[in-house]
């Protein structure tokens, strides 16, 4: 695949969001937000970190950079677009995916290991993982709070976009496995078409030999087995 | 000159944290008369214009493209002249 991951003023996680791509085999570019081309993807990765120091709202300003305009049409002709962390959060500002993200309801900025329940198959990020499957996958947030407004809620669960949800060891999803008081447990979701997702777990972190977690290799696994499928 | 004050509010809908974690410290204090705090954003721009109308309408976008999410926020504002 060629992958090509973005860098905002205040992005830090695109640098471990490259090594994992270019250690499994992918020809890997980093994009500066100032450039205007994407350079021909098959994969736009937003990552991790605090974009213009997250004034005003997580992502609100990321949105305003010269390439998202390119991301945003890039994702509207079916191109695959995964926002982690604060890429979901600039997802959701672009309106590219629904909601918003919130301020834990804890007030505190977690760093820790957590569960997530892969809740559907169908689609590139899930592709062949068996729902129901347990991940452990690290986050670290403040703003991870997933909010919408109950229609918006239905649709995303009508319309099968609930990728992750938040559970512990057992896959059990409750108030007390929920880490930031996400609605409905949510930990990431897609858009309609199933091409851009966002996640506030940080796959990124948890797909390399030297981390004691790898289960973030799922996801990638499924993305390479999606690529390969339909290539 | 004017100056347009505008205040960004989370939706009644929508749960502070923050304001719930106020108001059980000013209850700590021994505010037992609080009922309820939100916490909003407050935000000052100056217009090298005098055109209220005009100013009002850019305020108002400006608003709605960038200083307030709909999904989970509201605004108002107001226009002060100010002299330069």
């Amino acid at each position: 695949m060629k992958v090509r991951v973005i860098t905002f003023p205040g992005s830090n996680c695109d640098h471990d969001a490259f090594e994992v791509f270019s250690e499994r085999g992918h020809e890997t570019r980093m994009i500066w937000h100032k450039d205007h081309s994407l350079e021909d993807p098959d994969l736009v990765i937003l990552p991790g970190g605090f974009s213009y120091g997250d004034y005003l709202r997580c992502g609100a300003l990321a949105r305003f950079s010269p390439i998202v305009t390119e991301v945003i049409s890039f994702a509207q002709k079916g191109g695959l677009v995964m926002g982690i962390c604060n890429g979901f959060q600039v997802l959701t500002e672009t309106g590219l995916l629904p909601g918003a993200l919130m301020m834990n309801s804890t007030l505190r900025f977690i760093c820790s290991h957590q569960y997530l329940r892969v809740e559907s198959s169908n689609s590139p990020f899930t592709f062949k993982i068996n729902p129901g499957s347990i991940l452990d996958i690290p986050i670290a947030h403040k703003e991870g709070n997933f909010f919408i407004d109950p229609d918006g809620l239905k649709s995303l669960q009508d319309n099968d976009q609930i990728l992750f949800r938040y559970c512990n060891h057992d896959g059990i999803v409750s108030a007390k496995t929920n880490p930031n008081g996400s609605i409905d447990s949510i930990a990431g979701i897609v858009n309609r078409s199933r091409n851009v997702l966002g996640m506030m777990p940080h796959p990124e972190r948890s797909a390399t030999d030297s981390v004691c977690s790898q289960d973030g290799k799922q996801i990638f696994s499924a993305l390479e087995r999606y690529f390969t499928g339909s290539a | 000159m004017l100056k347009a004050k505008i205040f960004v509010q989370l939706k009644p809908s929508v749960l502070d944290p923050q304001g719930k974690a106020v108001t059980n410290s000013l209850h700590n204090l021994g505010f037992d008369k609080v009922l309820q705090t939100r916490i909003s954003k407050y935000i000052e721009i100056n217009f090298d214009s005098d055109d209220r109308e005009d100013v009002s309408r850019q305020t108002t976008k400006i608003c709605d493209s960038l200083l307030a999410n709909p999904n989970t926020e509201t605004y108002h504002f107001e226009l002060e002249e100010i002299k330069s």
